[in-house]
């Protein structure tokens, strides 16, 4: 036996620990790494849903001051839409002249994974082609599919040719 | 590795002085389709000016596998059964550095394919409780494969011996190597 094979175990440099050559080594989940990583990521997890609720408590929701021209009434016919934005927002809303007569404004993105709705003449539906989620165009309810709200609606006035939209209070019919 | 088939209480003995030179395991590990068909086997004369002696060497599968070590790529592993396996193709660097690090000149760079290959005892063979093809093709026995015990009684002049002295460091290999009988190391000095 030599020197060097009786001398005392030197211990191993961090990255021997790291990459060991042993595939048993290499493979091995410790119960302890285990545990770790059940801890940071349950953690994680847990601390975006909190991050997640805290803002929705204390952020209040944007709200839509005043109103705002979209466009002339003759501009969009009956069963027609038009698409907008108000200005300083980003969000696409849609302005629907439905059968009826009645005139309806809507956002534009489907409460499920914000995919555009397009509104399906004649039928008195909004379709969202993702995942095949209808809504109802009258009231935004949803009608079938997996958005889990109904579409956010704008109240929509006409005065004179003008249409305005402004935000849809309770007791405004 | 729970469905392999390896069998473990079956070694490999290399005895190079049976060695003829016949090259028949060179050709027989260049049929395999898993290497290639590239030979990882070295077949070298000891001394050619004054013989025409031949020596053989397989990959030895050290307990400590210098060439495992020194790889920067982490390319090199070492299983449960103790086989020191080939780079890893999707992680060698092609740096050479096995190749400068192995005692025994197993590791060579394929200059072609810019990647490390050396024996890793017919994996494929031995994992589903086959003899690596070497040894099945060996004719004179310098290359043999299976228990201890029917060594030790087919050739009772030799001893198996996996310890090798190479100056200051010693190496413990998985495959033995047949020396006269009542040796326990080889001394390359």
């Amino acid at each position: 036996m030599s020197e060097i094979e009786n001398a005392p175990l030197k211990p191993r440099p961090a990255w021997e620990t790291d990459f060991p050559h042993e595939r048993v080594e290499a493979t091995h989940v410790s119960r302890r790494e285990f545990a770790k990583f059940l801890c940071l990521v349950s953690g994680g997890l847990a601390a975006g849903t909190a991050f997640v609720a805290v803002k929705d408590k204390l952020i209040p929701p944007h709200r839509l001051k005043g109103e705002h021209l979209v466009c002339q009434r003759s501009e969009v016919p009956v069963g027609g839409t038009r698409a907008f934005v108000i200005p300083g927002s980003t969000t696409p809303y849609i302005l629907i002249h439905l059968e009826s007569g009645e005139w309806r404004a809507f956002e534009q993105k489907c409460t499920h994974l914000s995919c555009a709705v397009f509104y399906q003449p004649n039928t008195g539906k909004i379709e969202c082609p993702c995942h095949n989620g209808w809504f109802d165009a009258r009231t935004g309810a949803v009608l079938q599919g997996p958005p889990p709200r109904p579409l956010p609606q704008l109240a929509v006035t006409l005065r004179g040719e003008d249409l305005f939209v402004s935000e849809l209070r309770p007791q405004t019919p | 590795m729970l469905n392999s088939q390896i069998k473990t209480d079956e070694e490999f003995f290399i005895d190079p002085q049976r060695c003829i030179g016949c090259r028949a395991c060179e050709m027989a590990c260049a049929e395999c389709e898993t290497n290639g068909q590239t030979s990882m086997i070295h077949v070298d004369y000891v001394d050619r000016y004054i013989s025409t002696q031949t020596s053989v060497q397989v990959c030895m599968h050290c307990e400590d596998p210098a060439c495992a070590r020194v790889c920067p790529a982490d390319a090199i592993t070492k299983d449960e059964f103790g086989i020191v396996h080939t780079a890893n193709t999707a992680r060698c660097i092609s740096c050479a550095n096995c190749v400068l690090a192995c005692p025994f000149g197993v590791p060579k760079k394929m200059e072609e394919t810019q990647i490390m290959m050396k024996c890793n005892m017919c994996y494929d063979r031995t994992s589903a409780g086959k003899r690596p093809m070497c040894a099945t093709v060996c004719p004179s026995g310098a290359l043999w494969y299976g228990k201890r015990e029917k060594i030790e009684q087919m050739r009772p002049n030799s001893t198996p011996v996996n310890t090798f002295i190479f100056g200051g460091q010693t190496v413990h290999t998985k495959v033995n190597i047949m020396m006269p009988a009542g040796s326990t190391e080889l001394r390359v000095d």
